[in-house]
């Protein structure tokens, strides 16, 4: 037999690896993040110097900066919770026992496997003004034309739909599984009680959905900060920044105008964010989710 | 009775009416690629089949080399997940360390901050490491993967006592017990971890955009994203045929495997 400590020498010889690896490149990385952003971005003739908190009073008075949160906000809470809706009502129609129920949920899951850049150059087609698809609706209609994506007013949400599009069939997924695991009998008894079909719905399978929904909406939530890569195909963040967000942002300011200082600061930003999401899962998902 | 019909025929038109409007992105992809440019807002029956489109795209772009950088990199990182994964998940699952809880939870917040988010401070990290623009510059970060190992581990204490120290007194040492209780044990939970991986990796973006900077390491997505660039003026129905091209691998495997595939992405909901 092994004694003891052996165990436990075995036990962390078999964690290194991973846990090295990781501390390389997430654990230490999140440190130097805060680190950097106290510094001022190093130049040519002036090479990089502790700034305190100077990159963060920038932040405060950069507009930029205030645009892309804005926007940020409004793409998270508006993709959100429209992904969910739909992914809800896609989850009960494919629950349902309607005809070609298998190619049901294809349709809905399909965008899901596609590359976000694949997506984008598809979408991309919809959008163009006058020849692309969504024009050549809109006029065979009787409307006008609209160049879409280089409206300030409408290309954030051309973005979303896009997102919302590729995100829904996802969730769809998790509400199937939990829709697959009640019981039959529930809706059942709620038929022979003559209960109208919203009624169920809004007093049954809703609450009974709660803990699937809480559980969405974090991960929504996280993933939706990190969904830029349409932007590279679609916008690159204009016109005039309408349609940047934060990760993009931090990428402009890292790889397009190299001050990777304040890129850190706006990484903190995201960082900080993430953990505020983090705190709600513990605080809220945690507590309520396990009373079934 | 009637009532219930009606909302029944009801639903099945809404449920279709929606399925349709959500597939018709990608069926009209099909559409402009598989006919020629003039039929690519036209939609007419009469339209002429033809392959020409995607013989431009492959002409046009390498997309044979990028298609061989993508497989590397997705068989160079799920590989190591596997193993980096399956001994930390051992290691959390039956070894008792000091430390074990704290480590754990440490290893979990990588499921919160991705390797995305930190493309600044890891770009420079690959830079000292004189990692740029190599395969293995963007495998790196991944290789290490919380969810692998948090999967692995469910998945891993699920494994009866009993049935260790059956093999143990068969004569298995540790190696033996990992190799010949607890791998097969997880079987499923190491198909879906695959399957995910390989669908995250293949169609993985930012990070292979930050590392890359020619054509012998960048992966088919940073390819296709230069492919479709309004600078390299290729026209919509050529686009379309490369990103079908580049998508066509994982999508034919998602139709073959519908079922596992969606299992497996249930299991990325991380409890």
């Amino acid at each position: 037999m092994i004694s003891r400590r052996m165990m436990a020498v075995y036990g962390w010889l078999l964690l290194l690896p991973a846990i090295s690896l990781m501390a390389v490149f997430t654990h230490w990385p999140t440190l130097t993040t805060f680190y950097h952003s106290l510094f001022t971005t190093g130049t040519v003739i002036r090479s990089s110097s502790f700034a305190g908190l100077g990159n963060y009073e920038r932040l405060l008075q950069d507009p930029v900066f205030m645009k892309v949160m804005g926007n940020t906000l409004i793409f998270v809470f508006g993709t959100v919770p429209l992904s969910i809706a739909l992914a809800l009502i896609m989850a009960l129609w494919a629950n349902e026992r309607l005809p070609g129920k298998g190619l049901l949920r294809l349709a809905y899951f399909t965008p899901t496997i596609l590359p976000m850049i694949a997506v984008a150059n598809i979408w991309l087609f919809f959008y163009t003004p006058e020849i692309g698809l969504l024009d050549q609706i809109l006029t065979s209609l009787g409307g006008s034309g609209h160049n879409w994506l280089g409206d300030p007013s409408t290309v954030l949400w051309c973005l979303m739909a896009t997102t919302v599009w590729k995100e829904a069939g996802f969730f769809m997924i998790f509400y199937l599984a939990a829709l697959q695991n009640m019981s039959p009998e529930l809706r059942e008894a709620a038929m022979l009680e003559g209960t109208s079909r919203w009624m169920y719905f809004r007093r049954v399978l809703f609450p009974l959905l709660m803990p699937t929904t809480l559980f969405v909406l974090i991960n929504s939530v996280l993933n939706a900060f990190k969904l830029v890569d349409h932007i590279f195909i679609l916008t690159k963040g204009g016109p005039d920044n309408a349609s940047n967000l934060l990760l993009y942002y931090i990428y402009q300011n890292a790889f397009s105008f190299f001050d990777t200082n304040y890129a850190a600061t706006l990484t903190v930003v995201m960082l900080l964010l993430l953990a505020v999401v983090a705190v709600l899962q513990f605080g809220l998902l945690d507590r309520r989710i396990h009373y079934r | 009775m009637k009532k219930v019909q009606a909302m029944h025929i009801l639903d099945g038109a809404g449920a279709w009416l929606l399925a349709v409007l959500w597939i018709a992105p990608l069926l009209y992809a099909f559409w402009a690629a598989f006919h020629p440019p003039e039929f690519a807002v036209n939609f007419s029956l009469l339209a002429p089949l033809s392959l020409e489109n995607f013989v431009l795209a492959w002409e046009q772009a390498p997309f044979a080399r990028y298609f061989l950088n993508t497989f590397v990199l997705v068989t160079m990182i799920l590989s190591a997940q596997l193993v980096l994964c399956t001994l930390a998940a051992y290691a959390f699952a039956r070894f008792e360390f000091p430390g074990r809880e704290v480590m754990f939870y440490v290893v979990l917040l990588q499921l919160m901050v991705v390797p995305e988010v930190l493309i600044v401070e890891n770009y420079n990290t690959l830079a000292e490491l004189h990692l740029i623009d190599t395969i293995l510059g963007i495998g790196l970060p991944y290789m290490a993967s919380a969810f692998g190992i948090f999967l692995l581990r469910q998945s891993f204490k699920t494994v009866p006592r009993e049935l260790e120290d059956a093999a143990r007194v068969e004569g298995c040492g540790l190696w033996g017990v990992l190799f010949r209780v607890y791998v097969p044990v997880a079987r499923p939970t190491y198909l879906a971890y695959c399957l995910v991986s390989i669908s995250y990796h293949w169609n993985n973006f930012l990070w292979p955009l930050v590392v890359t900077n020619s054509v012998e390491t960048r992966p088919l997505t940073v390819g296709l994203a230069i492919f479709g660039a309004p600078e390299s003026g290729v026209d919509w129905s050529v686009l379309s045929a490369g990103t079908l091209l580049a998508v066509a691998p994982l999508l034919l495997a998602f139709f073959l495997f519908q079922r596992q595939f969606m299992q497996s992405f249930l299991h990325t909901g991380v409890k």
